[in-house]
Parts: C-alpha cells; structure tokens; sequence
C-alpha cells in the first residue's frame, strides 16, 4: 500500500479496500502510486477548510454539495445534483461524509458490478424519489441529457412520444412506471452500460 | 357470507426505519397512478360466497374486466392505500434499506444452498391463497427490518470468508451499514452454522480456487496495462473525446499486440538463426543511402529482411549436404538445423497462432456484446445508456447533449417513417438507388485495381537502372493517391443514398443549429471509420507480406508506434469528437470481425496459395531447388519413412489426415452442426423471453386488479365511517354494493 502522503490508518485502508470496490485499483495507476481510496481522501481534504484537514476530523466533516460540484469530475456532469443527493446520508441529504464519498467512487468505479451500478443508476434517475420512474421522471431525466437551455430542449410532442416508445419498450406490467426489476432487464441489454457508467479520480 | 380484507392502517415495517427518504408524504406519482387505474374500480367488490369454487371463479371473472387506463375524476385518495402501495416490493427495492436487505438475505440464501429458487417449504403464506379456503389474512408475518438484518447475517456466516466479502460487497448498502453487518458477522457469541462435512468443503475450495484465479488474473491484467505507458494518455483521450474516439486507440494498442504475437516466433526460429550463420556475400555491399528507408531496396536488398537472404541448406551441417546422402566426415557435433523446413512451418505456426488468437478475441468480445432481443428498445437504451461520465470537459459535456438529442430526434423519425405505410413506389425507387451505388462503388474499386495491375506490369517490363532506385517510387505512389482518393468518392455515394430520409434532414437543420449557435465550428471531426480502416489496411499488407519478408511485423509495430502519438497529437491540436458516437463495444467487436473476416482470411488464403501452386524463384531464397514451398515439407516426411519404423506414425498422418480431403469435409460438417445448433438455442430463448413477458404482462393486470379494489375497499370504510360520524346513533348503513367507487 502506498502511503505517500496518505494519512489513513492502514487498518481503516484494509477496510475501505474490503468493503468498496475501489481495491481492486492497482497501485501501479495513478501518478503518485497510491491506492485509490488514499486518492479520495486527499482529493476528500482539499475540500475541506485548512484547520478541519487532520484525519479524525476529515472523517466526521461533511462537505456541502457546492463544494462537490466544484470536483472537476463532477462541475460538467449534469446529474451531479442526483448523484450527490443519491449518496448522501444526512438528514436532508445535502452533504456528503468521505465515507458518502468513497461509496460513490466505489460505485462508479471500474470494477463495480453490473448490478450494482445498475441499482444506483435507478435511484439517480428517479427523481422523486419514490422507488419507480414516471412520467414526470423520464422527462426531467430527458430534459437532464438534451442540456440545458430552452432552445436545447424537445418539444412537447416530441417528448411525449418518446416517453410513450420507452414505456412500450420497457414497462413490461403495464402500470405505467418503470420499477427497478425492469430497469435492469433493460440496462442488461446494453453491453455499453458499465463502460459509460465510470468516474476514474 | 363476505369476508373483508383486515388491512392494517400502519404497516410495521415502516415505522422504525430511519430511512433518509421521507415516505409518509402524499407521492404525486401514486396520485396519478390512482387517477389513472380508479376509473376500473366501478364495479362491486368480491364477493366470496363458502360454495364450490366455481362461483368464487365466477365472480373473479365479472371482475376482470376493468379498465386499466383512464383517468377518473379527482376522488379523495385514502393515506392507507397510498401508504399499501409505497410498500409494495416492486416499489421499495429501488428505495428502502429493508427491503434491499431482504433481497440480499434471499438471494445469500440461493447462494448457500445452491438452489436455483428458493424452497417453497420456508415459505409461511402463499401469495395467492385458495379460494376454497378463503384464507384472506395478511402477510402477518411480516419480518420487521431488525429481524431480517439478522437472518441476512446468519446468512453470511455460513458463507465462506472470500464469498462473504464479495456478497458484502456488491450490496447497495451505504459504507456505514456494511460496516455494522460486517461487526455483527465477527460477534463471538455467532457461531457459523454450516458443518463443513466432506461436500462444503470441496466446493469451498472450489470457489476459494476459482476467487483467486480470477483475482490473480485481473491483477495480472491491470498489472500488464500499467506496465503500457500509454495509460494516462488514453485516459486523458477518453475524457476529453468520448468512449468512441478512445476505441481507435485502444484498436491500435491490439494491432501492437498481435504484431508482436507474430514476431516473437519468427524472430527465434528464422531471422536469429540466419544471423548466426551468415550466407556468404554476393558482391560489394552497397552505401546507405536515405533512400532505402522508403525503397526497401539498396543497402537492405541481401540481409534478413528479405526472402531471398535465407540460406536452402541446413544450417551447421559440417559438410554440404547432398539431398541423396553422401560421404560426410563427422566433426564436433551441434544441432544442425534444417532452414526451409524451419521458414515453411514457423511461418505456418506464426499464422495459426494468430488465426486462433483473433477468432477467440473476435467470440469473445461478440459475447460480450450481442444480447438476445437487443436489436429492440433503443428508445429506452439510448435515454438510460448513453450518458458517458467520463468527460470532465464543459465542451465536450455540451457536445455529448448535442449528440443524444441528435440520436433521440433520428430515432424518433425512424420510427415515425417505419409506421408510415410505404408504397411499393418508395420502396422500388430505394432499391433501385441502393442497387446503383453498389454497381458504382463495385465499379471504381475494379477500376483501380486493373490501373493498379496495368501499372505494375508496366513497371515490371521496364526493369529499372540501379542508378535511379526513386522510380521504384512510382507504383507505391500511385496506390497511395488512389487510396486517398476513392474513399471522397465512395462518401458522395453513400450521401446519395441517403437522400431520401427524413433522418437527413433532421441532422442538416440541428447541425445548422449548432453553428449559428457557437462560433468556433471550424475544428474538422476525427473521422474513426476512416482511421480504423486504415488500420486494417496496414495490417492486411504485413500479414501478405510476411511470407516474403520475415522482418515485416517489426516494421508495422514501429510503425504503429508512432502512428499512435502523430494521431493523439493531432487529435487534441485538432479535433474535436465525431458528432455521431458510436457504441463502443459494437466498435471493437466490428474492428476485430473486419480484421478476422476480408483481412486475415485473405491473407491466410495468399499464403496456401503461395505455399501449394507458386513455384519458389530458383536463384535465391530457402526453396531454390524445389517445385514448391510445400516439397520442403513432403522432402522430409519421406526422409522420416527411410529412417525407421520408430516414427512411422508421423508419415501415416501426414498421409492420411493432412493430404487426405476426407478430414475437411468432416470437421466442416461438424462445424456447420454447431452453428445450426446455436441458431436453435438462440431461437429458443427468445421464444421462452416472450412467454415470460407475456406472463409478467399477465401478472401486471392482476396488480391493477388488486389496487383497484383495495382502494373501493378503503372508499367504503371513510364513506360508512363518515356516514357514521354524520348520522350519529344511527346504526351505519351498508355501503350499497353497487355504488360505483
């Protein structure tokens, strides 16, 4: 394990590598040759104020999510907020721990598996929250690709008939929503899905 | 008598769990899925009398025919049912902790047992109860999330330790909560419960082996493309331009493997060797000129580059060897080595290592790309699929939103033109378009290649001085400008063809779009197809040249090499990412198929034909004397019959498997049995695929059945309690039967 310049603990190190995927990294990658999750706490740190930098208190801070935005992984991807929001575990999930943090490298890392990222990807999605895409999330998620911008956007025929072709296509019970069983029949049909679903630090 | 649905208003598993998503709030989705479905509610509930099963059959069947679709005027929507329905597990999976760790806990289960389902006799209730028992209570037992996190580690603990992990793993639990169930899994007072016994323990091993191959080799794997140094520059390309434009490069990095796959025999067994026994010179070597490294000719013409350089004799030998056996005085021995026979077979070997190489690369990256049914849905592929996060870059952001809303718009019209009726006239007037740009496209391509040939024999009948080597550069020139050439020629073609679609002009009007938007639309695309065919066409000329020049592989992957840094350099001074990307791991598998199907099989088909029919020059190279490369081979299966009984078995094969055609004929038949064998299972599994959407379809209406008369359940009890409420003593009349909800 690398270490230069890490100042995890190597027990919480091993831990972190048992439990996220981020362990299968190779120590070979990256420029400085350490492994990924002593990555993602420096990266984590610089985020943080200069006097809340040391280690215990680096793992309790929670940075707020204008602060992740700033992430130059994160600034150009439109679905920073879901992401963000997805992960986070405070109460108004508004903040991100470095625990939050390395959960979401770990997701969206190279190794993950196709389950896994296919079971974020639907939360991401969904919008409201309420465990199934609707109408209304298909169309923000539309809305979320085409860019923002009025003149960038569908039009409203456009949008509806589109929203009709993916619910012919994917809503095999016919309820009129898309629930996670069906999201990830349709995501096992693209092979492309795990190749485009990756964050690299 | 009618039995009534005894629903409780809270249900248990809601009200502990600290979820961080707030689900006591009205939903607006459940709203409208109740606006939606309620209208089919207006009929009279289930009756269930305690008769004969056909009545209970009977009234199951009026009730049927709801309607699934159309919204109902707004009507008081009751907390409860809204509260039933933010419960159900199709909705909670993709929501709630508890029921993510009763999905686990099932499925640890068909890991340990090893079953493919989950034994029906753990199950306490049935979904669907008989009718005849009209055994309507409610799931009461219903595991509180406490219980169920601790089934989920019993689970766990009779795992094996490697598989816990990775089980543990994959769970989309946050870090927190893995960390307490893995606290929990080491508390002393748990014991495992699995008896090891002589099967658990095979099968532990089994899996142990199995886990650390795979880790070995995935580390082995990273290990040696670190060991590339290339790898920050394809990261930095995959950023900025895109999975597509990435997949030129990583196309290129395979190239560079196979050539070296090909140089390392060839290297060892031929151009070592000659080196270690150089023929003797035939005349003055000439100087080095520039000249020589576009030419070939001058001061590479006699040295290990060429055919003509290897010697026909066995090398070592102590004396010359006559072909009939001579008089030899036998000196200090060492290994003597046959040249002709080594060129024949290391090239033969060279070129079936890399036909196995590239079929097994071409299977096993279609594998991973074709799915059954996957040429449906692209609607809902391309809006779930194609957003890449690897681009960190703003620009290159907005260009990926200006690439999807492109491909949403073509499918959409696609699929508008696909519903309109096409006349016979249409179509006609497309086949026939088709038809004659394929004649044209057939015809240029005839047409450079009698030039070529013309040309060539030209050259070859006017020998060239060896004062002006530089006209040696006519032929590769004119080829060269023919290449660059034909391919403008072959995409005002292909733009005739698409005239007619309407994708065409959707494209025009948003590319004008985008360059009345942004000023700076100068940067030209970084053409892939082109690129990569030339790739192709690089490699299809070593793999013919390799016979005639051993040396060849070395020159591609020098070659290759700084081809890879003129492009990235080009591409990030110059080009900005294709407007239309490709999906990538369709792209390598169509790169690997080209390479194998025109490219390697033509080459390979070149080669036998060079190696059975051509006669070999007589002046130089390691065939002189023979009729035909492939005597070198007959030359010395004869001399291993004179030589004794002990090796007759090679001679016998040779004979009777090599020579024979019986052989062919039967490894095609059998080949052509397993294609049509997989063309069945393939068949099959679609159709099973439609049987279990239908049934999932089938199933879906029963849920809306159920939702429909759970909510005129819960319409009756606030009406009677209202009624009640309102009438004060008055015993509460019944809700009429027939009242529409």
């Amino acid at each position: 394990m690398g270490g230069s310049g890490s100042r995890l603990s190597k027990e919480l190190l091993a831990e972190y590598q048992d439990l996220t995927f981020l362990t299968k990294q190779e120590i070979l990658l990256g420029p400085t040759g350490s492994p990924a999750c002593a990555r993602a706490h420096r990266r984590f740190c610089e985020l943080l104020p200069l006097e809340r930098r040391s280690m215990e208190e680096s793992l309790q801070a929670r940075v707020s999510l204008e602060q992740i935005f700033s992430l130059p992984e994160l600034k150009a991807n439109p679905f920073r907020e879901r992401i963000c929001r997805v992960f986070s575990t405070s109460p108004a999930r508004d903040s991100l721990s470095f625990e939050d943090f390395l959960d979401l490298l770990s997701v969206f890392s190279d190794t993950a598996t196709p389950d896994i990222k296919s079971h974020y990807a639907f939360r991401i999605f969904d919008f409201d929250d309420d465990g199934t895409l609707n109408r209304e999330d298909l169309s923000q998620l539309v809305n979320c690709l085409t860019g923002e911008g009025e003149d960038t956007r569908l039009s409203a025929s456009e949008m509806k008939q589109l929203i009709d072709n993916i619910l012919e296509e994917s809503d095999i019970d016919r309820d009129g929503t898309i629930n996670l069983s069906e999201f990830q029949h349709v995501i096992s049909r693209s092979p492309d899905f795990a190749n485009s679903f990756k964050i690299v630090l | 008598m009618a039995s009534v649905l005894d629903v409780p208003e809270t249900p248990e598993d809601q009200g502990r769990e600290p979820s961080p998503y707030d689900e006591s709030e009205m939903h607006q989705s459940f709203h409208l899925l109740i606006q939606e479905q309620s209208q089919g509610a207006a009929e009279e509930g289930l009756e269930l009398q305690p008769q004969a099963p056909g009545a209970g059959a009977a009234g199951a069947s009026a009730g049927n025919q709801q309607a699934l679709l159309g919204p109902e005027g707004a009507t008081a929507h009751s907390m409860a049912t809204l509260r039933i329905l933010a419960s159900m597990p199709s909705r909670t999976i993709g929501r709630s902790r508890g029921a993510i760790i009763s999905q686990y806990y099932s499925r640890t289960v068909r890991l340990r047992r090893r079953a493919s389902r989950p034994q029906l006799r753990g199950l306490g209730r049935s979904a669907r109860p008989s009718l005849r028992l009209y055994d309507l209570e409610l799931d009461s037992t219903a595991l509180a999330e406490e219980e169920k996190r601790v089934l989920l580690v019993k689970e766990l603990q009779g795992l094996p330790v490697a598989q816990r992990d990775h089980v543990l793993r994959g769970m989309p639990l946050s870090l927190a909560e893995k960390r307490c169930l893995r606290e929990e899994m080491r508390s002393p007072s748990r014991r495992p419960r699995g008896r090891p016994g002589l099967l658990g323990c095979c099968s532990r091993l089994r899996y142990a082996c199995a886990l650390a191959s795979h880790d070995l080799g995935l580390g082995l794997l990273s290990g040696l493309q670190a060991l590339v140094p290339w790898h920050y520059a394809l990261k930095r390309i995959g950023g900025q331009f895109g999975s597509s434009v990435l997949s030129y490069f990583l196309f290129l990095k395979t190239l560079l493997a196979f050539n070296a796959l090909l140089l390392l025999p060839l290297l060892a067994f031929l151009v070592g060797v000659q080196t270690a026994f150089p023929p003797a010179p035939q005349g003055p070597v000439p100087t080095f000129t520039g000249l020589e490294l576009l030419t070939g000719g001058g001061r590479f013409t006699d040295t290990v580059m060429y055919y003509g350089y290897y010697s026909n004799a066995t090398l070592n030998q102590p004396c010359a060897d006559p072909p009939d056996g001579g008089q030899c005085t036998p000196e200090a021995a060492s290994l003597p080595y046959n040249m002709p026979l080594a060129y024949l077979f290391t090239i033969g070997a060279a070129f079936f290592i890399t036909c196995f190489t590239l079929v097994y690369s071409m299977s096993h990256s279609f594998g991973e790309s074709y799915r059954v049914g996957s040429a449906l849905g692209a609607h809902a592929i391309t809006v779930f699929c194609s957003w890449d996060h690897k681009v960190t870059q703003k620009r290159a952001s907005r260009l990926q939103c200006d690439n999807i809303r492109t491909q949403l718009k073509e499918l959409l019209a696609e699929w508008q033109l696909r519903r309109g009726h096409r006349s016979a006239c249409g179509r006609l007037r497309r086949a026939a378009v088709l038809a004659l740009v394929w004649l044209l496209c057939l015809g240029i391509t005839l047409g450079c290649t009698v030039a070529v040939y013309t040309f060539s024999e030209h050259m070859i009948e006017s020998p060239v001085p060896a004062d002006r080597e530089g006209a040696l550069l006519a032929l590769p020139l004119v080829v060269c400008l023919l290449n660059l050439g034909a391919p403008y020629l072959y995409r005002g073609l292909a733009a005739l063809e698409r005239h007619d679609s309407p994708v065409l002009e959707v494209y025009v009007a948003v590319c004008r779009l985008i360059s009345e938007r942004r000023l700076g639309w100068g940067k030209p695309e970084f053409d892939i197809a082109r690129n990569v065919l030339e790739l192709i066409y690089g490699q299809t000329l070593t793999w013919l040249g390799v016979l005639f020049s051993p040396l060849l592989p070395a020159v591609q992957i020098i070659k290759l090499l700084l081809l890879f840094y003129v492009k990235k350099a080009s591409l990030l001074a110059n080009c900005q990412a294709p407007r239309r990307p490709w999906l990538a791991s369709h792209m390598r598998t169509v790169f690997i198929s080209l390479l194998c199907f025109p490219c390697f099989l033509g080459a390979a088909i070149f080669l036998c034909y060079a190696v059975w029919q051509v006669k070999p020059s007589s002046l130089c190279g390691p065939f002189r004397s023979l009729d035909s490369m492939y005597e070198a081979g007959k030359v010395w299966v004869r001399r291993l019959e004179r030589a004794g009984p002990q090796v007759s078995w090679l001679p016998w094969v040779h004979r009777y498997l090599v020579e024979n055609t019986f052989p062919v004929y039967l490894l095609s038949a059998l080949l052509l049995a397993v294609i049509y064998l997989n063309i069945q299972v393939v068949k099959g599994q679609r159709k099973v695929i439609r049987l279990l959407k239908e049934q999932i379809s089938n199933e879906g209406e029963d849920k809306i059945f159920l939702i429909n008369k759970l909510h005129s359940v819960y319409e009756r009890k606030e009406r009677s309690g209202a009624g009640r409420t309102q009438e004060g003593a008055a015993p509460p009349a019944r809700p009429a039967d027939h009242r529409a909800a």
